[in-house]
């Protein structure tokens, strides 16, 4: 099959288009810019429509009317935009709209820096807006699963009728890898017969809404949605495991850092130590099997290494409970964790265990 | 014999639940009206305001979308982009598309959305309890502004017709009253148009309806009409401030 | 002859057809209450109603029906027609 150099932020926005999305609403901001680039050019191609909206607030209720009316349809920013669409987000999530919102995380809090990051952790996978909610939450590693598991994201939001969100870093975005593209995958839509198209001799009217005035109602449709979350961490757990399965010491890390994180490992193995991987790919809902199974087995130590203060960390010790110690190192700030600085940590932990 | 007035079918049977003499329920029959005559409430899609009208999803017989206060615009935007054929309206009122959605108001005429926009100018904000709204009149007592809005302290009302008519892509903008039954005649030609001119393409409409809030003004309905005629008339001129040339 | 039919259930009694009445032939009930705890609108003198259709275009909840009967031809005065 024939390879193609691509960037990791246009491949989002390729993932997309392979996926059916035909609809894209964003807002400028640093560091996914390449993905509305490309989206810009490459939607009008197949008849879709690109939309620079005033605000990332703006750009989510766009994608909230988008997905009502039927679409699929896509949105994507850094951080900060994430930050303002995060209102946008429970809404859709309480009227039950699939779409797919992607974050390319960068340095924070607040303005920050355009340095690749990971400290959007907690806000993607514990809702990130009010109210009771959760969105599947995918993390690619590399150019190609960005290209498969966009694809995907837009397979579990109508499937679920969710938001789903696709976390990335600048490090992904900005980087060329080469990718197989093949032919573009079967899109099957679901039918969507709660769709706000106009009645167009449909009996009944259809409202999309996520008022609820009376308790009773409201606990009932959260009751419903919990229900649905509870069927995902059921169905869609998804985790990638590298030299697991005989680990002594399990490194627990996702997106880019498990790329540095694999080194690591590799660097171990010739070593003698026997150091292994597990990468989160979905992290919401957490994986939690691997971990637990691999507690059970030869792994006598955890280390959870990220880019943020340890923030998967307690998703780790959650998912543990006490049955191993779990190690965190982390960097913040825009700070790159390196493969030195994994490695010094793991052997410290080898070394404590002996 | 025959029935001289009929019910439109724009509307669902369910009560209104806004306050005695509101004039809301007015302009719902309006908008209602016009879009049942112009044989597309098959195909129209509406987009209700967070306010007083966050209910209006029970009352407008065709499909519904609530939308977070001052987004309707957005996501009216979100609709028409992917169904460019289906008619999109908003309903919205003085806080939600003159305050927190004021952004969004003005771009989407700067996109010349083609969408229509009624927008439910009442001087006050209603569901919450009769704050200072954008068009709140100087002098005007609030629970926000209990001495009266001073300019100085709570600045100057918003004249949002006047406003969006400077835009390029607002093709047809317009100020009408709902105090008599002149001007509910006016009115109901007036978004009749907005509705013409979105369904020609010709760009994004918008109607200001001057509506009153009897509740949180402190007066009797009749009052209520006096008040509108006599304080906010002069404040908020009726007229066209926009419309496509050689007419809709 | 026209009729003025108010749905008393639907009127809230806010006195704005009573304000527009060309002919001053509408009050609110004083002896009628209904569920919701409103006076609904009544007419007092039938016979002088000019069926200027005032009281409709005003009734904020739709509780106005005017009946007009036809000179003839049996045709519908209906606005929206």
């Amino acid at each position: 099959m024939e390879k193609v150099l691509m960037k990791g932020n246009e491949a989002f926005g390729e993932g997309a288009v392979r996926a059916g999305c035909r609809h894209f609403f964003g807002y400028p901001i640093t560091p996914q810019s390449e993905l509305p680039h490309y989206l810009a050019r490459r939607l009008p191609e197949v008849g879709g429509v690109y939309l620079q909206a005033e605000s990332e607030v703006a750009a989510i209720n766009m994608v909230y009317g988008a997905a009502a009316a039927g679409a699929r349809v896509m949105t994507s920013s850094s951080s900060p935009g994430i930050s303002l669409m995060q209102e946008g987000i429970s809404y859709i999530a309480c009227a039950e709209l699939p779409c797919v919102v992607v974050n390319i995380m960068r340095g924070g809090p607040g303005l920050g820096n355009i340095a690749a990051s990971q400290a959007d952790y907690f806000q993607a996978v514990k809702g990130g807006g009010h109210g009771d909610y959760r969105l599947p939450v995918l993390a690619p590693a590399s150019v190609q699963e960005v290209i498969d598991l966009v694809v995907t994201a837009f397979d579990l939001a109508d499937k679920y009728r969710n938001p789903v969100m696709v976390v990335g870093d600048g490090i992904l975005g900005q980087m060329m890898e080469p990718v197989k593209l093949g032919p573009p995958p079967e899109v099957t839509t679901p039918p969507k017969p709660w769709a706000t198209t106009g009645t167009l001799g449909r009996k009944s009217r259809n409202i999309i809404n996520s008022l609820y005035i009376e308790p009773e109602e409201l606990e009932k449709v959260n009751l419903r949605l919990q229900s649905k979350y509870r069927r995902m961490e059921e169905e869609e757990k998804r985790w990638e495991e590298y030299h697991a399965t005989d680990a002594e010491v399990v490194i627990v890390a996702f997106g880019m850092v498990a790329r540095i994180a694999k080194a690591v490992v590799d660097k171990m193995r010739k070593a003698g130590i026997p150091v292994g991987l597990i990468r989160p790919v979905t992290l919401y809902p957490f994986p939690d099997q691997p971990l637990v199974a691999g507690s059970s087995g030869p792994v006598k130590a955890f280390l959870v290494a990220e880019m943020n203060a340890g923030q998967m960390l307690e998703d780790v010790r959650l998912a543990l409970c006490g049955r191993r110690p779990v190690h965190f190192y982390g960097r913040t700030g825009g700070m790159l964790t390196s493969v030195a600085e994994v490695e010094g940590k793991v052997r410290e932990i080898w070394e404590g265990l002996k | 014999m025959a029935v001289a007035t009929r019910r439109t079918q724009g509307l669902t049977d369910k009560q209104l639940h806004y306050c005695p003499g509101c004039t809301h329920g007015i302009i719902h029959r309006l908008v209602a009206e016009a879009i049942e005559e112009l044989g597309v409430l098959e195909k129209t899609v509406g987009v209700c305001p967070v306010g007083c009208a966050v209910f209006a999803y029970e009352y407008f017989n065709c499909d519904m979308i609530e939308a977070a206060h001052g987004r309707a615009p957005a996501v009216a935007t979100g609709v028409k982009r992917v169904l460019p054929e289906s008619v999109v309206f908003t309903y919205q009122g003085d806080g939600d598309l003159a305050a927190i959605g004021t952004a969004e108001t003005v771009h989407v005429a700067s996109r010349g959305e083609k969408i229509t926009t009624v927008f439910v100018n009442n001087a006050v904000y209603g569901m919450t309890g009769g704050q200072m709204a954008p068009t709140t009149l100087l002098g005007q007592k609030t629970t926000t502004t209990p001495f009266g809005r001073q300019a100085d302290v709570a600045g100057f009302p918003l004249r949002v017709a006047e406003l969006v008519a400077t835009i390029e892509g607002a093709a047809y903008i317009t100020r009408v009253a709902v105090n008599t039954p002149k001007n509910i005649l006016r009115a109901k030609k007036a978004i009749l148009k907005a509705f013409n001119v979105q369904i020609q393409g010709l760009g994004f409409s918008l109607v200001e309806v001057l509506s009153t809030c009897p509740t949180n003004w402190g007066l009797s309905p009749p009052e209520a009409l006096r008040w509108l005629k006599e304080k906010m008339i002069p404040a908020y001129p009726l007229g066209e401030f926009k419309a496509p040339e050689g007419g809709v | 002859m026209t009729q003025v039919f108010f749905d008393t259930e639907r009127c809230k009694g806010c006195e704005l057809c009573v304000t527009v009445c060309p002919k001053k032939i509408i009050k609110l009930s004083a002896g009628e209450i209904n569920s919701f705890g409103f006076h609904p609108a009544v007419l007092t003198d039938g016979e002088k109603c000019t069926g200027c259709k005032f009281c409709f275009l005003i009734c904020p909840d739709t509780a106005v029906t005017v009946i007009k009967e036809e000179g003839g031809n049996g045709k519908s005065t209906d606005e929206g027609q």
